[in-house]
């Protein structure tokens, strides 16, 4: 089921855990919003993370905490500072791509 | 249902084998578990001691007598040879989906601010001392020690 949420005064389309429907309406906006609502301040670093997974679903290929620790852009230990509670979870959340269905 | 809800917030895994497929479950168990904001620690006693162990962790296999899962005769997979065979296939499948290598695995436990635990009884019967685990366990805990660890609402304790 999708859901409507208000992003300041637009509305965008997320599913039953609140991940994006439609890649299309994502903006940095989006990204803040949903950063804030896990209390994490996005900083630069948080970005290049985000631009990261982003890339990776345009590209079609599946995330897993092994890919992102051989990413180059972060290790894992930095990634679990940066989105503390269940990172590949909301880092996906917050670039607006869906929520990874990997066991690892 | 009144903890949090019946949430779970920490995992205890004991380790009390070292078949690759028993290391593997609990490995991705813990993962899983920090994947999803639950705090993970791990128990290594007994055979799970060779998991941590350095010189035997990228030796471990998977059992092809007594394992009907494999589907082979018995008598089959004790010759020799057999259990390797089936080792390297299994480990083979596995880096294909991605699953690394227990010391590359382990690494990624650790990162993920999983703790590793050796049993003091185990290393003991083993005569194993610290400099035979891998670097970066946490330390040697007996079973008390253990528990006192599992306090609190919300832990649960799996036995693998």
């Amino acid at each position: 089921m999708t859901h409507t949420k208000l992003i300041g005064e637009r509305a965008i389309s997320v599913n039953d855990e609140g991940y994006l429907t439609d890649y299309a309406q994502w903006d940095a906006q989006v990204a803040e919003t949903l950063a804030k609502e896990i209390n994490i301040e996005l900083t630069p670093k948080h970005w290049a993370v985000l631009k990261f997974l982003q890339e990776q679903y345009k590209n079609e290929v599946a995330l897993n905490i092994r890919r992102i620790g051989s990413s180059g852009v972060v290790d894992i230990k930095e990634f679990y500072q940066l989105f503390p509670q269940g990172p590949l979870k909301t880092s996906t959340k917050i670039a607006g791509i869906p929520k990874p269905a990997s066991c690892i | 249902m009144n903890e949090f809800n019946g949430e779970i917030k920490k995992m205890m895994i004991i380790v009390s084998k070292a078949t690759l497929d028993s290391v593997y479950a609990a490995f991705i168990l813990a993962n899983g578990a920090r994947a999803e904001g639950i705090e993970a620690e791990m128990f290594f006693t007994f055979f799970g001691l060779e998991a941590i162990n350095k010189k035997k962790l990228e030796h471990l296999h998977i059992a092809t007598v007594g394992n009907p899962a494999m589907h082979i005769p018995t008598m089959l997979g004790g010759f020799p040879g057999m259990e390797s065979l089936a080792s390297s296939m299994m480990r083979r499948e596995m880096e294909k989906i991605d699953i690394p290598p227990v010391h590359e695995f382990l690494d990624i436990l650790k990162a993920s601010g999983v703790k590793l635990w050796a049993c003091k009884l185990a290393m003991d019967m083993f005569h194993y001392t610290k400099a035979d685990l891998y670097d970066d366990v946490d330390d040697i805990l007996t079973v008390g020690a253990f528990y006192d660890r599992s306090k609190g609402l919300g832990t649960h304790i799996l036995f693998i």
